[in-house]
């Protein structure tokens, strides 16, 4: 067995492929964990973002030698929180999910927002989520989702 | 609750969660792996194709394979599911490598040798034009006499467009497998009912035997309507022969530089002036359609049918061509060849009003047309249309008289008005789809949608569910929608063409009448509704004349942009748009398709820069190809007009094209006012602005 070992979803996993392996693939094909999402597996478009001991990063880009010992949250896990259950709200209340390929990682990026303590202006909403791409909703109803937060007290999560 | 009221999409919670499973998340025991060998050159023969000694579990799946017929049926049959002896374009596939292991089969790939006697490719469509044999189709229609009239002076433009890639976020993914001995392909697709009717000649077999069932489609955006019948043929032949589950997902560089996009065009644009009107119009289309003609003729027919967009133009000469290249083959995109020909009609407009030395939409308002008015194919405008008032909406909605006469640097405004007909053209619904619908009430009261029309990010199920359930006065809870399956729901025709609310729709809300007077009686019920033409619909499809669409959605958009005086980088800071689409069903996904559309727009017309060279696409990833990020997308301001269509369901008429078609000459044209250029090609990269200020 592995020497190597890390913690997915709050669960400790020990290493059994290679270190170059990239952890997109070991979420989504070994784990089985399909709600992070590969979209231009380039880096570009954040469908595949995670936490790592609590930043986001586009897991595309990630070999398992860079998670050794760290802490991976993906959305199955997150979806379980209560900060989960404010975004999707906010979500379904202001129209920002379509087909919903871009979500799963816009979530991940807009709790990322949350916990940097920024204020929830649209300023800082457009660039919290630049490194999201989404197609189909031109983006104006996931910013009003994202500011609506604001209001159920978003900053202090 | 009314119909125009926004609820709650009935598929987002399951997409936020990431449960929704699209096709590359799906689990499927013993499933193999296929990856595409390709054509590396644009044009030639193959001669030899030299395939090291197979290890088990690695399979090749090639033309040899195909059970009926190598040739995928879309319109004509001119495209080989895998290339036999020649290759047309780059990337061509030529068969499927086939294993359990990702690696093992790149590993075996780099090993092929193919072997070429290689031809000189013909890729610049303009050159192509010139040769007969490279004409696929021609059509051309003409109305009053234009080389009779009187006029004042003659404008002449040339416009140019690109590709645009569709980019869905969702790659292209099927999978073949045998199940219970019929052959059946999942697939991220839009046309269930396409893909079939491929499987049928490729396969041989019959609609009992074959059978295709959709997944959840993360956006698609007209490159999964037709693209995925090709797909479907290659896993289709792969599971048959292998009877295990094939899965076919393509890499996102093969799917950017291989599949098809929206296509290039070259026009030319001739308006005929009197008295500060167009009295007449010469309007000549070319499109690149590559190497196999796939949907380009219908695609060229909407760009010279809809061409004189808002305006009523007496004299006309229209001509379109479809001509073949031995670049990437192209099609459906939303829009499909309305985005190139309004744009080309559109800033001319803009330039002739300027060369008039009048207000571009008090130029275009003494040429809108109206209700009985007749069409440029002569068929009669049989709605109320409302043109005159849309743009008072606009222009009070965006302060355009006041923001026009102020004095700007480096700020400019453009304005467009566009019409985007419903459904297919002319008698294509009636003659060519025949939609069937059907609503199925089960014993315990729930009602079941059954239509081939999928979700794809459009929100199709929302709106027909809620369509149902207003009709039946219940619980949108209480309506289900079965998963476009061939051997579950009937065929409804494509989800292409803004037909799904406009006709399926109007067919579900009339099901769903007839079931309401049956809800009492206890067990199943199930009631079927099939499209009939309206009688205002009068079409010739060999003259070209009558109505090429049953009726028109509009929009009256105003762009602002701010243009950059060293680098010539352009920001479009706003874009207002004034629509009437009948009645919305539902005013959040309306909201949802117009902002969509305004920004997949807006790349369109600055940022989206797909060429090819030597038949090869040169941006085939995220990086090299840009699409409008959160830092790019301006404010977006929306409003519409509520003016009922007869024919649609509560009175709505079609969305999801319509929002696109315009942006891109409101945006040229604002940037053309912001800095006093002229241009004549999309997308106004900084490039294209600093040539034309030489
Ligand atoms: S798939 Fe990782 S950023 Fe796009
Ligand atoms: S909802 Fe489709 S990409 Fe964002």
């Amino acid at each position: 067995m592995s020497e190597y070992q890390f913690v997915l979803n709050g669960e400790k996993r020990f290493i059994d492929c290679e270190l170059s392996r990239r952890l997109l693939d070991v979420i989504r094909i070994d784990e089985g964990l399909t709600g992070t999402k590969e979209g231009c597996q380039e880096g570009e478009c954040g469908a595949c973002l995670v936490f790592i001991d609590d930043e986001i990063f586009n897991s595309c880009l990630v070999p398992m030698s860079n998670v050794v010992g760290k802490s991976v949250v993906t959305i199955e896990a997150y979806a379980k929180t209560e900060e989960y259950q404010r975004i999707e709200r906010a979500f379904l209340e202001a129209g920002a999910v379509q087909c919903g390929y871009c979500t799963p990682g816009m979530v991940m990026a807009v709790s990322s927002l949350l916990r940097s303590g920024k204020p929830l202006d649209e300023d800082a909403v457009r660039m919290g989520l630049s490194g999201n791409l989404c197609r189909c909703t031109g983006y104006q109803t996931i910013f009003e989702a994202v500011c609506s937060l604001k209001e159920s007290g978003g900053q202090d999560v | 609750m009314k119909i125009t009221d926004a609820v709650h999409r009935v598929d987002g919670a399951g997409k936020l969660k990431g449960e929704t499973k699209y096709i590359e998340d799906m689990h499927f025991d013993n499933m193999l792996y296929a990856k595409t060998l390709r054509s590396k050159i644009a044009k030639g023969r193959i001669t030899n194709i030299e395939y090291p000694e197979l290890p088990k579990e690695i399979f090749i799946i090639d033309a040899e394979d195909m059970p009926a017929n190598n040739e995928v049926a879309i319109i004509e049959r001119d495209m080989p599911v895998f290339a036999k002896d020649a290759v047309r374009y780059l990337g061509e596939p030529i068969a499927l490598v086939v294993g359990e292991d990702k690696d093992a089969i790149l590993k075996y790939m780099s090993k092929i040798k193919i072997e070429y006697a290689e031809e000189e490719p013909v890729c610049d469509l303009s050159q192509a034009a010139k040769k007969p044999d490279h004409i696929m189709t021609e059509r051309a229609y003409e109305k009053g006499n234009l080389s009779e009239i009187e006029y004042d002076e003659k404008v002449t433009e040339i416009f140019e467009t690109t590709y645009q890639e569709q980019l869905y976020m969702e790659k292209q993914g099927v999978v073949g497998t045998v199940e219970e001995g019929v052959v059946t392909v999942y697939g991220s697709l839009q046309c269930p009912y396409y893909a079939l009717g491929a499987l049928k000649h490729a396969m041989g077999m019959d609609e009992t035997k074959l059978r295709v069932i959709q997944t959840p489609t993360g956006g698609a955006f007209g490159g999964k309507e037709e693209y995925p019948s090709l797909l479907a043929c290659q896993v289709a032949a792969a599971a048959y022969k292998l009877k295990r589950p094939v899965r076919l997902v393509l890499d996102r560089r093969e799917d950017m530089a291989y599949t098809t996009k929206r296509h290039p065009s070259k026009m030319v644009i001739t308006s005929y002036i009197k008295d500060k009107k167009v009295l007449g119009m010469d309007f000549d289309i070319m499109l690149d359609a590559g190497s196999y003609l796939g949907l380009s003729d219908v695609v060229m027919q909407r760009a010279i049918f809809t061409m004189t967009g808002g305006y009523k133009i007496a004299n006309l000469k229209m001509r379109g061509r479809t001509v073949r290249t031995n670049n990437v083959f192209t099609g459906a995109f939303r829009g499909f060849g309305a985005p190139q020909s309004m744009y080309a009609l559109e800033l001319h407009m803009s330039h002739l009003a300027k060369h008039l030395g009048e207000d571009p939409l008090k130029f275009r308002r003494r040429h809108y047309v109206k209700r009985g008015d007749l069409t440029a194919t002569n068929g009669r405008f049989n709605e109320e249309i409302y043109l005159d008032r849309l743009t008072d909406l606009l222009e009070n909605m965006s302060g355009y008289k006041e923001a026009v006469s102020k004095k700007r640097i480096l700020a400019g405004y453009g304005v467009s008005v566009v019409p985007h007909g419903g459904g297919f053209t002319g008698d294509g619904e009636a003659v060519h789809i025949k939609a069937v619908v059907k609503l199925k009430k089960e014993s315990n009261g729930r009602v079941t949608i059954l239509v081939s029309n999928v979700e794809m990010g459009q929100g199709a199920i929302t709106t027909l569910s809620k369509i149902v359930a207003i009709v039946l006065e219940m619980d949108m809870d209480r309506v289900g929608y079965e998963t476009p399956d061939t051997f579950k729901v009937p065929d409804s025709g494509p989800t292409v063409a803004s037909r799904t609310t406009m006709v399926v729709g109007a067919l579900l809300a009339r099901a769903a009448a007839k079931l309401k007077n049956r809800m009492h009686e206890p067990g199943e019920v199930i009631i079927t509704e099939h499209f009939k033409q309206p009688d205002y619909v009068k079409w010739n499809a060999e003259t070209l004349q009558g109505n090429a669409y049953m009726a028109y959605s509009w929009s009256v958009l105003l762009a602002r942009v701010e243009v950059d005086p060293v680098s010539y980088e352009v920001k479009c800071t706003d874009i207002w748009g004034a629509y009437d689409v009948g009645v919305p069903i539902d005013e959040k996904l309306l909201i949802g398709q117009i902002q969509g559309g305004m920004v997949q727009g807006l790349g369109y017309a600055i940022m989206e820069n797909m060429t090819s060279k030597a038949g090869g696409i040169e941006q085939f990833t995220f990086s090299s190809y840009p699409i409008p990020t959160t830092m790019d997308v301006p404010k977006l301001h929306a409003e519409w007009i509520i003016n009922p269509y007869q024919d649609g369901p509560f009175g709505a008429k079609s969305v999801g094209e319509l929002t696109l078609v315009g942006v891109a000459p409101a945006v040229a044209a604002a940037i053309e006012d912001a800095i006093g250029i002229i241009t004549s090609e999309i997308p106004v990269t900084p490039e294209v602005i600093e040539r034309s200020l030489v």
